[in-house]
């Protein structure tokens, strides 16, 4: 355990060493992110402005949602994007082989050993816009709310861990599946908006099938003190389903990677 | 105790068995059609704790295949291997922790950042204390050669440099295995010489068992006392390098320098003519006939200089592999 924490120290360290030899990214990425923020929030003042809601929910509620997505987007780009994007990578060049014979579980070196900090600013956007509009929408979150909010954002961010992970193991097989994973991102705006807002069909898909109504929706309903605690076990109960998944997976893929030739 | 033990290893490998053109492909993409490929079969040999050991074969005779699944990146269609008591394909930790693998077409440091980033994480995935890990880089750093390049970036070395660099990082963990695919492959005369004499070096000073492959065959003769040789796919000579040099080339070469020019024909009958460039004349010269050929060469032309030596390995080899079949 304590070589996992100081590895991951080391991994990070140098990450952000070598992500500090290029600090125009930094200014790009704050840009990028207030930018969508601003274009999400405009989006939905005109759904609101012309007297609509949102599948019932009131424009601040609606806004906790896009706190939410804000937030997952910012922890996309700090740790998958970085980590889970280079898999890929290291398929296709072959220096997977380097990972593979480090005696450290191949599954945490892969999924930890980047981190951009150009995500955080996301994060914290996020985090200030749930704040801001749920105290708007007058919910006063007691400590058990937090908690179960705290748990179902933790399992969020598991099962979009696991989705992703799954989808960049397949290219032991595949090799190229950067299509794949855009297809993903892409999604997950759908998670902007409250999943009640789409018609029932594409709330079937968000729900079973891309759990986007996990994401973004339910974190939602519970810090605004409308969920029970049947949902956070259910939510719980998926990312652990999820992450066991994409562990055997894996174990499963590396049975057939063959490695690149020299 | 063999730290190293081939049983009949083999390794096919699965592969599309496509047309060329348009209609090959459509065909393809309907009706896919597989087979396979053996890259490596029946493999044996054994190596004992300390040797250094040069696996030589043409590209894709199987050299890389056989590294890969000793070092347990991939798992053998056939056959066993064992290596320092483990199944490598198992790759546990205390496997990994045995071994190192060295590729010169593949890195590991990282590309933005000195060397010394990169070794402060091998240090911590290898669980080596802070102090001990500074301890090991100076040690080897030294025997290295390398210095202030440690903390520059990756990117900023020159290739001998970041393959000395690589070495550092492979070797951090104290391996006493260590498998090298073409560790100079690229490097100048002079950084070749280099890298061999550090693993000469480390081989002595550690007792480590070392297994390398290389196109270089400066490489194999400075290092190894023993040679494995494949041949598409398959164990092909297993000895010491002397020795296959005696059984592939019966002949020596010999050079002298003439006093005047001669056409090429005047040398028929004095064995096989390799080069003739200017007054400069090379031979090959059957073992049994040497003394007789060189006393008529001498008494028949006005030489000036004369040099007889073993051929070059690569030009044995190279022979080998051109004509498929052991001489």
């Amino acid at each position: 355990m304590g070589r996992y924490l100081r590895s991951l120290g080391s991994f990070w360290s140098s990450s952000l060493a070598m992500e500090l030899e290029y600090p125009l990214n930094a200014l790009i990425e704050l840009l990028s992110v207030l930018g969508n923020l601003a274009g999400s929030v405009v989006l939905l003042a005109l759904f609101y402005g012309r007297g609509h809601g949102l599948g019932g929910w009131s424009w601040d509620e609606a806004l906790v949602v896009l706190g939410i997505y804000t937030l997952l987007d910012g922890y996309t780009s700090t740790l998958l994007q970085p980590n889970l994007g280079a898999i890929v990578n290291h398929v296709r060049t072959g220096s997977l082989d380097f990972v593979l014979l480090k005696p450290i579980d191949s599954q945490f070196w892969l999924s930890a050993r980047s981190f951009s900090p150009w995500g955080l600013p996301g994060v914290l956007a996020g985090l200030a816009l749930i704040g801001l509009a749920a105290r708007r929408a007058g919910a006063s979150p007691s400590l058990p709310t937090l908690l179960g909010t705290a748990l179902l954002l933790l399992s969020s961010a598991l099962i979009l861990y696991s989705l992703w992970f799954v989808l960049a193991a397949t290219s032991i097989w595949f090799v190229k599946v950067w299509n794949a994973t855009e297809v993903l991102r892409s999604t997950l705006v759908a998670g902007r908006f409250p999943v009640s807002a789409y018609p029932p069909a594409l709330r079937t898909l968000f729900t079973l099938v891309l759990p986007v109504a996990f994401l973004t929706t339910v974190p939602a309903e519970a810090i605004l003190g409308r969920a029970t605690p049947s949902w956070v076990l259910a939510s719980l109960g998926m990312a652990l389903l999820s992450l066991t998944l994409s562990r055997v997976l894996w174990r499963h893929a590396l049975r057939y990677y063959t490695s690149a030739s020299s | 105790m063999a730290i190293i033990e081939a049983q009949g290893l083999g390794k096919s490998f699965r592969v599309a068995d496509k047309q060329p053109g348009l209609g090959g492909t459509l065909r393809h993409f309907f009706a896919r059609r597989l087979k396979d490929i053996p890259a490596v079969r029946d493999v044996s040999f054994s190596i004992e704790p300390g040797e250094v050991v040069g696996f030589l074969g043409a590209n894709g005779a199987g050299k890389t295949t056989t590294l890969k699944m000793l070092t347990g990146l991939i798992e053998p269609s056939a056959g066993a291997v064992e290596v320092a008591g483990f199944r490598p394909f198992r790759r546990q930790a205390s496997f990994l922790r045995t071994i190192t693998l060295v590729m010169g077409q593949k890195q590991q440091l990282i590309w933005d950042l000195p060397p010394l980033d990169s070794l402060r994480v091998n240090a911590a995935v290898y669980g080596i204390p802070e102090a001990e890990a500074r301890r090991r880089i100076e040690e080897l750093a030294e025997m290295l050669e390398l210095g202030e390049e440690l903390r520059r970036p990756v990117r900023k070395l020159s290739l001998g440099q970041r393959m000395k660099a690589e070495l550092l990082a492979a070797l951090l963990h104290r391996p006493s295995v260590l498998f090298l695919d073409e560790p100079t492959l690229g490097l100048d005369v002079n950084a070749q010489v280099r890298v061999r004499e550090f693993l000469a070096d480390y081989n002595r000073r550690t007792g480590a068992t070392v297994l390398l492959t290389s196109h270089y065959m400066g490489d194999i003769t400075a290092l190894c006392q023993r040679v494995l040789l494949i041949h598409q796919g398959r164990l092909f000579y297993d000895g010491s390098l002397q020795e296959l040099t005696q059984r592939l080339a019966p002949y020596r070469e010999v050079c002298c320098d003439l006093a005047a020019p001669y056409p090429p024909e005047a040398f028929a009958g004095f064995g096989e003519l390799e080069s003739l460039i200017g007054q400069r004349l090379r031979l090959l010269v059957s073992r049994e006939q040497l003394t007789a050929t060189l006393s008529r060469l001498l008494s028949s032309f006005p030489v000036l200089d004369l040099e007889v030596n073993d051929p070059p390995v690569e030009e044995i080899i190279g022979r080998l592999f051109r004509e498929g079949t052991v001489g």
